[in-house]
């Protein structure tokens, strides 16, 4: 018995100090330490006054959350925070409405030109955001799109990605489900609704949570749209508090700070989502 | 309830024919089963009759109407699949009562049904289950319990029990029967498997590459087979077919098993159908008796035993008759070993006679 556990000691430790154990775990601490070292940087700015920004210390000398209040309220931060709000939620909404539509129609019916329109929705993601752009700028200004709510959004509320990404998972659904349904008297509107969407939650929840932080920290897009300062979104909002003769550090990291709260409440909830949906989805993070 | 007709029905992919122009009558409140190997167009047929897939030619009716463009919903039918087709998402409340989605019940007219359907399955305890957290046999259950629960006036089986354990299917086949006995509703299944043909079906029809080839009882196959197909195909282990050629001796008919050193005495009925000398000699392996004696008309042949199959009640012989092997049959007390060399016999009236060239039966002997 004590031969056994001494045995059982002996082999755990040698697999406690495998050095290919070690290597991992301090590449991934190593990894740690990148990915946390502007974000602590950025919490400790917020929480320094405009003389103490350049002293590097991350522990600020006199911390202070006169930022966070200056911040909170001035009126704007909250005018831009509930605009990015609006966005997202919006742009999320539509994709998850009709990426999965387009997806499921392409999936499960057959018609002729099905299988060229999905090679045209899937081409458009090879060209990249900034040669859309101007075509963008283009179509908004000609319909008067400029500078509203709705310019803002209307380039994302249906993504080639979200479509190809539905799709792939309509397949999967068995078609004997939506057989059972049509014997059953449904329309195909419900079948779709009631039968095939809650099958491919993993998808849609995935599909959910990368529409909503890609348009949450959206910058470029909102910048070029937008002229009045009460339709920026949070993103472009911080950025206007680097004005040519001064940068306002503290006040950018002090918005930073309050603008990672519904990234990190998004992440913090939906972590199990997440892990699932980059896996379903074959993305990296 | 309702009656089925088929008439001339073809269903066509491109170039490919699955149906050839079948025609079938399911009369009101029948137990027909659609058996055939895999693509024999059995599956492509019910899924015709439920307006799953488009009819290229030839008409359906149900009930006397023709149902050609009809939607499934309009058919007034209800379907059960292979992979069960219940909802993971829905407890088994939620799916039984989903087949009177589109009916406009008042909701407790709706629980009253949903509970009898659960009650008449045993499902009455299930109720608040989702369907991962029910067996194989329970699901099935519910999946019937959502076509039984619109009161439908034929049901469409489409190989339901194929995914399923052996215990099970067997329990499961005799509730089908049961279920059938209870509601005196049509049934079209269709399966695979012969024996679940012959343990439910009033009649079976036999299907092979989008032909029927014979439609009948489950005796009316197993004892007059109309071909070396169904033949084979109805009856476990399978018919032992024999070469033999159609000579003449003495003024009378007999098959000669050249290979066996063996021959069987004919009568003249059905011989004159043959197409040529060359026939097959047809034997059940239940038929086909160790230690048994012939007599007058019947096959005697001796072999080498190869396997034995003891299955309790009886045990299976494979013999060697010098290359041909053939399936006999001992009384399970009496297990031969393997390489015993024995003697089978079958008598009068057990033997069937094939053409060779059109595969046809000839004559029961």
């Amino acid at each position: 018995m004590t031969t056994t556990a001494a045995a059982l000691e002996a082999r755990l430790s040698r697999r406690s100090i495998r050095p290919g154990r070690i290597i991992a775990w301090t590449l991934l601490f190593l990894g740690g330490v990148v990915m946390m070292t502007p974000i602590l940087f950025m919490l400790s700015t917020s929480l320094k006054d405009a003389s103490q920004v350049y002293d590097l210390r991350l522990i600020p000398e006199s911390p202070s959350f006169d930022n966070y209040i200056a911040v909170l309220s001035d009126g704007r931060f909250l005018r831009w925070f509930l605009n990015s709000l609006l966005v997202a939620v919006c742009v999320t909404v539509s994709n998850v409405f009709f990426d999965s539509l387009v997806g499921y129609t392409l999936a499960k019916y057959q018609f002729r030109g099905r299988y060229f329109i999905f090679i045209a929705i899937l081409s458009t993601l090879m060209i990249p955001t900034e040669m859309l752009v101007i075509p963008w700028y283009l179509m908004a200004s000609n319909l008067g799109w400029i500078d509203t709510y709705w310019g803002i959004m209307f380039p994302g509320m249906m993504t080639a990605f979200g479509t190809f990404l539905m799709k792939q998972f309509f397949e999967t659904v068995p078609d004997e489900f939506l057989e059972a349904g049509r014997v059953d008297g449904l329309n195909e509107f419900t079948i779709w609704w009631r039968v095939a969407m809650p099958l491919v939650t993993p998808a849609l929840s995935a599909l959910a949570i990368f529409t909503f932080l890609g348009n949450w920290t959206a910058f470029f897009w909102p910048l070029i749209v937008t002229n009045s300062r009460d339709l920026y979104t949070l993103p472009v909002g911080l950025s206007s508090f680097a004005v040519e003769q001064a940068i306002q550090w503290e006040m950018i990291m002090t918005g930073a700070s309050l603008a990672t709260i519904p990234t990190l409440a998004v992440f913090l909830l939906l972590q199990r989502y997440i892990v699932r949906g980059v896996m379903l989805a074959g993305l990296k993070g | 309830m309702a009656n089925i007709v088929l008439n001339n029905l073809v269903k066509k992919y491109g170039n490919t024919t699955a149906v050839h122009g079948i025609d079938l009558q399911v009369k009101d409140g029948e137990f027909v089963v659609l058996v055939g190997p895999s693509g024999c167009g059995k599956s492509t047929t019910l899924r015709m009759i439920a307006g799953l897939e488009d009819i290229s030619g030839g008409t359906i009716s149900i009930d006397g109407r023709v149902v050609n463009e009809a939607e499934p919903k309009d058919r007034n039918i209800a379907m059960v699949f292979q992979n069960y087709a219940i909802y993971p998402h829905m407890t088994v409340a939620q799916n039984i009562g989903f087949g009177l989605y589109t009916s406009k019940l008042q909701e407790s007219e709706r629980k009253k049904r949903i509970e009898e359907t659960a009650q008449i399955l045993g499902l009455e305890k299930l109720l608040e289950r989702r369907p991962s957290q029910l067996s194989g046999g329970q699901r099935q259950r519910v999946a019937i319990g959502r076509a039984m629960v619109r009161n439908p006036a034929a049901f469409l089986f489409d190989e339901p029990l194929s995914n399923l354990d052996a215990q099970l299917r067997t329990q499961m086949r005799l509730e089908i029967k049961k279920l059938h006995q209870r509601l005196g509703t049509t049934i079209v299944f269709v399966t695979h498997d012969q024996v679940e043909a012959m343990t439910m079906a009033d009649r079976i029809v036999v299907m092979r590459d989008g032909h029927i080839l014979q439609v009948g009882t489950p005796m009316d196959l197993y004892e007059r087979p109309a071909d070396i197909f169904t033949a084979r195909f109805i009856g476990s282990p399978t018919m032992n077919l024999l070469p033999a050629r159609l000579i003449e001796r003495a003024g009378h008919h007999v098959a000669e098993l050249d290979r066996l050193g063996a021959s069987v005495a004919l009568s003249s009925a059905g011989i004159s159908d043959a197409k040529g000398p060359e026939v097959l000699v047809g034997v059940r392996p239940h038929d086909l008796v160790v230690g048994a004696q012939a007599g007058e008309g019947g096959l005697c042949l001796s072999g080498t035993v190869s396997v034995v199959e003891p299955l309790g009640p009886e045990t299976l012989v494979h013999l060697d008759l010098g290359g041909t092997s053939i399936i006999a049959s001992a009384p399970g007390k009496i297990i031969p070993k393997a390489g015993d060399h024995v003697t089978v016999g079958a008598q009068a009236g057990s033997l069937y006679l094939f053409d060779s060239k059109t595969e046809r039966a000839l004559c029961r002997m």
